[in-house]
């Protein structure tokens, strides 16, 4: 590995405080669903943390992202403030979209957080646009599209990767590849051994990375950024995962086999990382609970001022459908 | 070229839209054209309506794309997601079915999913029409499936100038717009655009004013309806002909006025009748001012089937003078 491959010490504490606060806010977004205080749809990425801490040390604040239904943890990563999170997945008028666009598409700007789509593949497509604003503009910001491994089979990848090859878009496409689509497994749905494999027809440089590893990730994603922003093209990272909690939280996941979710899970990449710091000395324990234990209180607090925070006014049904208001 | 020389030439609808885009492109840095074939090694689109944009304004900003109708319109969208105005040409109202997804479920609505944080004002420019032979996959009017998704904006126009002043008017427009073109009457001249008109949108045309009968239609079927109302108008019936050029939102306060006067309509499109943008207009006169007509409104609009191939059957499909001549006696008798 190139010395400008591995973080520094700042960059190392930086994916933890990351990784910490996505693997904390999962643990209270189950919690307050199961408590019945907040019903929602969610898409836990519990177990997937490491990609996008690894992915949003290497980004700029106005570097653009855009993701999908199971997005929270690369919304938190790229910055969307807890606050504005929660009251929108609780839908409520002082989230990020007024409580109009719900948990399955947050949206942040501010941020870089462009879109969060809910149509699997459809990230990509629009990930190129604002990648040739910003290669008509040139104002070196990159672009990173997250999918997931079920999104390399619809039309859309394959559309959208072809597009930004013959243009040298600066995009990235990032693909958490959690083994299962849905219910089904990675290997009944899709062809290709490696989806990386698949960057090839598209003339464009394709990686498989072991996403849970945060060094690994880490160098992959810094890799492919810094080809975009220097006008080399896009890259396709596949980044190997796997799902704690099933494709929408609360189902069966008697689809999902029982010892190779266990072993995933014994595996957590999140503790395993927060020891390694601590082994290696980068940081102590108390470091370490000193990041922890703020997080988690503000993710609570987050949680409990969405709960009480006001719903939107019933007039919002006529806003923003155009530009100007639709008549009463 | 002067004024008095460009007044005396006529235009064709292609010409008024290369006009409209290239005024775009010089007014406005963040108007980027794509499609298929759209830049002038490709021959400006194979229509050739673009044609000399990409040597006037440079290929970035014209660019022939690969034949991707999702990624023509995920790229516009992201554009504009961040202040730019992007044209897409989808060359064939059919081939928008391919870029639904990108269409419906993104470009509509993400003004509305984003609580008002993006926008998307792109415009989406789709040519078609019966009457070339192109059978069923070439040639449909899809607009009501436009006109029934929140968030989107569709237009069209019944003769050059009003071509170039609408699209003019879409691409600045701050929503989505559907821009729907005609194909059998891309070549036929009018009177030219003036240089920086726009027409505004929402806002119908009354093309003939009447007293005895509406009839609300738009697009290509616009000098139909104006050929039928000229045969009425031998026998003495005097018919309003509103052109409503944008179909989406549509200009309620100008159709509902006039039924209001003439007490009897009529709706007018080539698009297939059931479910159509005739069925809306009927039901929303029927609504605002049932006690008022003297007889239920008419829909005149294409049989309940694909576009045929064969040439009495595409002659017969798209609805003419007699069969609009035919719903007004119906309803003046």
């Amino acid at each position: 590995m190139n010395a400008d491959m591995t973080p520094d010490k700042a960059t190392l504490l930086e994916m933890y405080r990351k990784m910490s606060l996505l693997k904390q806010n999962d643990e209270q977004a189950r919690a307050v669903i199961l408590s019945g205080k907040l019903p929602m749809i969610y898409y836990s990425p519990r177990g997937q943390e490491v990609i996008p801490s690894a992915v949003s040390v290497n980004l700029k604040r106005e570097d653009y992202i855009c993701t999908i239904y199971r997005g929270t943890h690369d919304l938190l990563a790229k910055g969307v403030p807890l606050k504005d999170l929660w009251a929108e997945m609780a839908g409520k008028a002082s989230g990020t979209c007024k409580g109009k666009g719900g948990p399955m598409h947050i949206t942040h700007p501010a941020s870089g957080a462009m879109i969060t789509t809910g149509i699997v593949g459809s990230s990509m497509p629009i990930a190129n646009g604002l990648a040739l604003a910003s290669q008509l503009r040139k104002d070196g910001r990159v672009t990173v599209a997250y999918f997931g491994d079920a999104a390399s089979n619809i039309g859309a990848f394959h559309e959208a990767l072809n597009m930004a090859s013959v243009w040298k878009l600066p995009v990235v496409f990032v693909c958490q590849n959690n083994r299962y689509g849905e219910h089904t497994r990675f290997e009944k749905a899709t062809a290709a051994k490696r989806i990386s494999d698949r960057a090839i027809g598209y003339q464009m440089p394709g990686v498989t990375v072991d996403g849970n590893d945060p060094l690994a990730m880490f160098a992959a994603a810094k890799e492919a950024i810094d080809r975009a922003r220097e006008g080399g093209g896009p890259t396709l990272i596949e980044a190997m995962t796997f799902r704690f909690f099933g494709h929408v939280f609360g189902d069966a996941d008697a689809y999902m086999d029982k010892e190779e979710k266990a072993a995933a899970m014994a595996a957590d990449p999140v503790p395993r990382y927060r020891a390694w710091l601590i082994q290696q000395g980068h940081a102590t324990e108390a470091q370490l609970h000193a990041i922890d234990e703020p997080l988690g209180r503000e993710i609570a607090e987050a949680i409990e001022g969405a709960i009480a925070a006001p719903f939107p006014d019933l007039a919002e049904l006529r806003k923003d459908v155009f530009a100007a208001e639709v008549p009463a | 070229m002067n004024t008095a020389t460009a007044k005396a030439k006529k235009m064709s609808t292609i010409q008024a839209l290369n006009m409209a885009l290239d005024e775009a492109m010089a007014a406005d840095p963040g108007v980027i054209v794509l499609g298929e074939d759209v830049a002038d090694p490709e021959d400006g689109g194979v229509m050739g309506v673009t044609k000399g944009l990409s040597t006037r304004h440079g290929d970035e900003r014209v660019r022939s794309t690969p034949i991707s109708e999702q990624a023509i319109i995920g790229a516009c969208i992201g554009a504009a997601m961040v202040g730019m105005r992007p044209v897409a040409e989808i060359m064939l109202m059919n081939f928008s079915t391919v870029a639904m997804d990108m269409i419906v479920n993104h470009a509509a609505k993400l003004r509305f999913m984003s609580g008002g944080q993006t926008q998307v004002p792109i415009t989406i420019r789709m040519t078609t029409g019966a009457g070339f032979s192109t059978g069923g996959q070439h040639a449909d009017y899809l607009e009501a499936w436009f006109a029934h998704t929140a968030g989107l904006k569709v237009v069209t126009y019944s003769s050059p100038a009003e071509a170039k002043g609408l699209l003019l008017s879409c691409i600045f427009d701050d929503d989505p717009c559907i821009f729907i073109e005609n194909l059998t009457t891309y070549f036929a001249p009018g009177t030219p655009a003036e240089p920086g008109e726009r027409i505004p949108l929402g806002v119908a045309n009354i093309v003939k004013p009447g007293s005895d009968a509406t009839v609300i239609t738009y697009g290509a079927q616009v000098p139909i309806a104006l050929a039928a109302a000229a045969k009425l108008g031998e026998q003495g019936a005097s018919i309003e002909v509103i052109d409503l050029r944008t179909i989406a939102p549509w200009d309620r306060g100008t159709v509902l006025q006039s039924v209001a006067r003439t007490r009897r309509a009529v709706v007018v499109h080539e698009a297939v009748k059931p479910f159509g943008v005739g069925a809306e207009i009927s039901s929303v006169i029927h609504e605002e001012l049932f006690s008022q007509l003297k007889f239920p409104v008419q829909r005149v609009g294409a049989p309940f089937c694909p576009v045929p191939y064969s040439k009495p059957l595409e002659q017969a499909f798209v609805p003419g003078v007699a069969q609009i001549e035919a719903a007004l006696r119906r309803i003046l008798d």
